[in-house]
Order: C-alpha cells, then sequence, then structure tokens
C-alpha cells in the first residue's frame, strides 16, 4: 500500500503548529515531571552534599541499590497501576516469599533453588488470587488486595511461628555458593571491570589495592533490566497497548477485543513476583529472612510510580517515570543521611514530594487535553 | 434498490426479559448504500434492538438474517465477524491514549516474531492518518492523544475504525446526540459518505433533525413495538417528530409555551429539549 494524495496532504507541515508540536509531544511524555524532579534533586544534593562522599563510587552505589529494590517493585506497580488496578499487598508478599525461600531451605534441608522456585509459584498463585477476584467480584482493588496486605502478613507470621516456633531464620548464607538459581539473586556483577578500572587508579582503592567498590550489585542489574523490559512491552508490544487500554477505560477496551480480565491477571501476578524478585535479592543479601519484611514497601512503590508520572485513575504513565522516581526516593533517603539532616524528616520530604508530583501530573493531563 | 437483498434484515423479532416485553414483532431490513434510521422516545426499545443486533441479546422469536443468511449470534464477537460492527456513544474512545493506539486497539498490526514480535508503529501511524485524511479530519499527529479531539471527531475516528476493520453494517448508537450543531454535523457528513462507500448504516437517535437529512428510511419504535418502515418520500420530518412522541403531547406543550409569547422556532427548541 502506497501512501493516498490525501495521506500526504494531511501530513503537510502547517506553519502555525510546528513551533509547538515537539514541546507539546514533551508535555505528553509522564516521565516528565520525573525527569525534572530528577534533576532538581541531584542538585540539591551535589552542593548539599558536597564533600561528604555521596557521589563517590561507593556512595553513588549505595543510593543506587536502594532505589534499585524500591525500582523493582515500582516497575511492575506502574504497570499495575496503568492497568489502572493497585496492588497494596506487595509488601505483605515480600515478607511472605522471604519464609517461603528460608524455611524449607534451613528446617528441611531443601536446595535453595527448589525454594526460590517455590516462592515464585507461590508468587503467581497470590497474584492470580488478587486478581481473579478484582475481575470477578468487581471490587474496587484498593479494597481486595487490602485484605490481601494482612492475608499474607499473618499467614507469613503465623506459618513460621507454626513451623519452627520463631519469626526469624538465619543461616540462608551457607547454601548460596554452587546453588545455580540463588546467584541470580546474590552478588555483584562486572567486578573484573571494577578490578581493572581501580589497577589504572581510576577508582578509589582501599590499603590492599582493591577497588572500594568491587562491582555492581546485582538488584542495580534487575532494576534495569526489568525497567527496560517493561518499557519495552508498554511503547512496543499489542499487549503494553491493552495495559493501557484496560486502564484508560475496561469497558470501550472490552468492546475492541481487549482481553481486559487476562490482562489485569497478569499485572497482578507481575506484582506479587516483583516482590518474590525483591525478597529474593534480600534474603540473599543478609541471609536471613524475617516476617516482617517489605512493610510499607507497597506504599513506597506507589509514591516512587506516581512520582514517576503515572496517573491513580490508571491509563496513563511510564516504566521509565517509575524508575526515576524510585531513583529520587533513593537519593533522598540516603542524601538526608549523608547531609547529616536528621533522617526523620525523610518521610516530611517524601510526603511533600508525593503531593507536588500529583499536582504537576493533574495539571500536565489538564494541558495535554486541552492541546488542539 | 429494493429489489437487491437486504444486508441486514429482522423478521418478526420478539424479546422477553421474564414477562416484559422489550421488543414485540418488531422487523426492519437496510440495504448496502442505504442509512435506516432507528428512531424512538426514552424507553421505545431501541437499546434492546441494538443490543440484538450486534449480538449481546439473543431473540426470544423471529429470524434475523445477514446477506439474506440466517443469522443466529452467540456473542457480539459472531456479530463482528458477520461484519456487523456497533459503535457505542461514550464507550468507544480512550482519551488518554494517542489516536493510533486507539485505532488498533484490541488489533495491532505486528513485526517480528517471537519475543521480538512488536508493534508495527510506522505502518500503524501511517494507516491511522490515511483514514482519518480520507473522513475529511487533518491529523497533524497520531501520536496526540485523543482526547484532544472533539466529540464529533471522536466518533469519526470509532466509526473509521469499524469500517476500517471490514464492517459491512454500521450500528450507530446516539453518535450525535451528545454533539454541539457543527460537531453533529462532522458526524452526520460521515455517515452519509459511509453510505456512499456502500456500507449499511443503522442510525440510532431521537433527534429527528440530525435524522431527516441522512436517511433514506426510517422505522419508528414505540414501547417495544414497530410503528412502521417508512421511506423518505413517504413522510415529511413533522410527521416523524409527531409520531414518535406523540403528537398529543407537542401540541400541548406548544400550547403551553405559547402562552410564554415565544416565537415558534423558540417554542420547537424547548419542545426538542423537553424529548432529550
Amino acid at each position: 500500500m502506497t501512501a493516498t494524495p490525501a495521506a500526504k496532504d494531511a501530513t503537510r507541515e502547517d506553519e502555525r503548529i510546528a513551533a509547538v508540536a515537539t514541546w507539546k509531544k514533551i508535555m505528553r511524555r509522564p516521565e516528565l515531571g520525573a525527569i525534572a524532579g530528577t534533576v532538581l534533586v541531584l542538585a540539591f544534593f551535589i552542593v548539599a552534599a558536597s564533600g561528604t562522599g555521596m557521589f563517590t563510587p561507593a556512595g553513588i552505589m549505595n543510593f543506587l541499590e536502594v532505589s534499585a529494590q524500591l525500582g523493582i517493585l515500582a516497575t511492575a506497580a506502574a504497570l499495575l497501576m496503568i492497568g489502572g488496578e493497585f496492588d497494596l499487598s506487595i509488601g505483605s508478599m515480600i515478607g511472605l516469599a522471604g519464609i517461603i525461600i528460608a524455611i524449607p531451605t534451613v528446617q528441611y534441608g531443601w536446595p535453595l533453588w527448589a525454594a526460590l522456585l517455590l516462592a515464585f509459584v507461590c508468587a503467581v498463585l497470590v497474584g492470580w488470587c488478587n486478581g481473579y477476584l478484582v475481575n470477578r467480584t468487581g471490587l474496587p482493588s484498593f479494597i481486595v488486595t487490602l485484605a490481601f496486605l494482612f492475608i499474607l502478613r499473618g499467614l507469613a507470621i503465623g506459618g513460621c511461628r507454626l513451623l519452627t516456633g520463631r519469626t526469624q531464620i538465619g543461616g540462608i548464607q551457607n547454601h548460596i555458593p554452587h546453588d545455580w538459581l540463588a546467584t541470580l539473586f546474590s552478588g555483584e556483577v562486572a567486578t573484573g571491570l571494577f578490578a581493572w578500572m581501580a589497577s589504572h587508579g581510576w577508582i578509589a582503592t582501599n590499603f590492599a589495592g582493591n577497588p572500594m567498590v568491587t562491582g555492581i550489585p546485582v538488584s542495580i542489574v534487575w532494576w534495569l533490566g526489568l525497567t527496560a523490559l517493561a518499557t519495552w512491552m508498554l511503547l512496543f508490544t499489542p499487549y503494553g497497548n491493552w495495559i493501557f487500554a484496560s486502564g484508560g477505560d475496561a469497558n470501550a477496551a472490552r468492546n475492541s477485543g481487549v482481553p481486559v480480565h487476562r490482562v489485569k491477571i497478569s499485572l497482578f501476578i507481575f506484582t506479587a513476583l516483583s516482590a518474590t524478585v525483591f525478597a529474593s535479592l534480600q534474603v540473599m543479601d543478609t541471609g536471613s529472612a524475617d516476617t516482617i519484611r517489605g512493610m510499607l514497601k507497597e506504599l513506597e512503590a506507589i509514591i516512587a510510580v506516581v512520582i514517576g508520572g503515572a496517573l491513580l485513575t490508571g491509563g496513563y504513565g511510564s516504566a521509565v517515570g517509575a524508575a526515576l522516581g524510585a531513583l529520587i526516593f533513593g537519593m533522598v533517603q540516603m542524601g538526608i543521611f549523608y547531609t547529616g539532616v536528621n533522617t526523620d524528616w525523610f518521610k516530611v520530604f517524601l510526603g511533600v514530594m508525593l503531593l507536588i508530583a500529583v499536582l504537576f501530573n493533574n495539571f500536565v493531563r489538564k494541558k495535554m487535553m486541552e492541546a488542539r | 434498490m429494493n429489489d437487491t437483498v437486504p444486508m441486514i434484515e429482522m423478521r418478526h423479532v420478539s424479546k422477553h426479559f421474564g414477562n416484559v416485553i422489550a421488543l414485540n414483532d418488531v422487523s426492519l431490513h437496510v440495504h448496502a448504500g442505504e442509512v435506516m434510521c432507528l428512531l424512538g422516545d426514552n424507553g421505545a426499545g431501541k437499546s434492546t434492538l441494538i443490543k440484538t443486533l450486534s449480538g449481546v441479546h439473543k431473540p426470544t422469536s423471529g429470524e434475523m438474517r445477514v446477506s439474506g443468511e440466517p443469522v443466529r449470534f452467540k456473542s457480539p464477537a459472531y456479530a463482528l465477524d458477520s461484519g456487523i460492527a456497533t459503535v457505542f456513544q461514550d464507550l468507544a474512545m480512550i482519551p488518554l491514549m494517542s489516536i493510533t493506539r486507539n485505532f488498533f486497539m484490541g488489533r495491532e498490526p505486528t513485526v517480528g516474531w517471537g519475543p521480538l514480535k512488536r508493534i508495527d508503529w510506522k505502518q500503524a501511524d501511517r494507516i491511522a492518518m490515511e483514514e482519518m485524511a480520507r473522513i475529511g479530519i487533518d491529523v497533524r499527529d497520531p501520536s496526540q492523544p485523543v482526547g484532544t479531539l472533539s466529540g464529533g471527531e471522536r466518533q469519526c475516528v470509532a466509526i473509521a475504525r469499524a469500517v476500517y476493520f471490514g464492517a459491512k453494517v454500521l450500528i450507530l448508537d446516539e453518535p450525535t446526540s451528545a454533539l454541539g450543531v457543527k460537531q453533529a454535523s462532522v458526524v452526520l457528513r460521515y455517515i452519509a459518505k459511509a453510505r456512499n462507500d456502500g456500507l449499511a448504516v443503522i442510525f440510532i437517535t431521537h433527534n429527528v433533525h440530525h435524522a431527516y437529512p441522512v436517511a433514506d428510511a426510517f422505522t419508528l419504535l414505540k414501547r417495544g413495538t414497530s410503528l412502521g418502515y417508512f421511506r423518505k418520500s413517504e413522510i415529511s420530518r413533522e410527521e416523524v417528530l409527531n409520531m414518535m412522541a406523540g403528537g398529543a403531547e407537542l401540541e400541548s406543550l406548544d400550547a403551553e409555551l405559547a402562552e410564554f409569547q415565544r416565537t415558534p422556532a423558540e417554542s420547537q427548541t424547548a419542545s426538542r429539549a423537553a424529548i432529550s
């Protein structure tokens, strides 16, 4: 098929709108606020935390790791929010997944990979339950997943105490080496590169000549990988279009042949899986599991997603935005520590930032719809 | 035109919901290249009729034919497969999504294979632009959100989408009722264009002034029964209006309004508002 003359006519340059077209296009991107916020926060701490070590390689890795952990959750939460739903059970799922990894390994002598697989299977089930109930009952996902917030946390605490008599389980680090699956969630990558950079004197070394930062923590790789995957899905696949459609208007989407129920169930499964990835990283990192891990993570993830420009009402947002939201989160959390401000103030800052982000998003959406 | 087989036909269709008779012995037929206006007041059974045609409801009795072949739709998907596309008034477009994303929603063209299978954005954008140009809407940028289009243009995108994906019968549910005069004319012009392209159009409305200019025939519904099928040549605008609302009601309204010393034109507008 070749373009008809009429189509060519429609694409002709219009001198009246050409000047604003690029600007409008940028305004339309959900990440806009998050990019501005990232630059602002970065600039602030470069000045405020200068000379404190926040922006040394070690310091950067520090806040990136905080960002990465949240970012893994935020990516999945972003997709779900764009799909028009929330998952408040993420935090509890982190606690439960940690227990499911730890108990079989420590208590019953399972290989770590089997316990990890079990945790991921359980996550799929939990996500499916969330999605099925939301679809089936038509209740807001806020209520359904709030119920699971308590159910999963209770299961973790009750089950753990029943099986082990405790609520914390340690001693997992011995099981990590030589476990093919566990290595995906532990350690660092590019250690060779860092050693090489150290040998050239490009990065700081300790007294023994080893680099202060030995590699990139694997959580950061997960974060970047998941963000890239989610961005690919949203921007380039039919499934991504279905996510936008399901969140924008489920009825219209269904009328156009989008399998809205399947999309939503898959998104709930994705958030539960991301919580399990988070739990796996944390368990491998600390060598222990604790039933109360992951508390409030669901809300932090939502904050990162909203700062990243997603609309709470669904149908609009981006994975890159969520990643930037998580980056801001990590920078502020560690930056406050570095600048020596009492960390009690972190939450005040977080709340204010959330408010500003929402106000800004509303403003952008209004501008977008006015653009004629 | 009447000597050919109708594109879509309903013969003595009834629909009961429990002991409520929503449709009673309704017959209608639409030929290719024809606009049939389905007129009726609220509660006349228009929605039930549309939903029966589009496969949401199954008729209790009676028969439906597409191109002369008897059909029974198990679901809306079957109706779609037979080329019957229904465009609902405000359930068609998602304002925050781009024109292209809306246009291909649920039917995205893809390139590549396996995990690299992706939407062919170049192709999709081009088709969306072309189709929009065809209906006379000058889209500067197919990635602009549908929310930036006017109400009439949005309806047109929805109709263009149905046509592009192979509709032979278009059912338009109140496409103009939420629109201003100028916007409505955009949609009406496009309906006329779709007819000239050989589609059978069923245009549901309660606004006679929108219906009369584009219609070739009228079917009037009242309380679940058909008041009859009229060719445009057989009936005047006033007759349609009278039959639809019950002439007596309008006359008494006219009389009331005359007491307020209104001009006739104004009273007509007011009575129309009273109907809707």
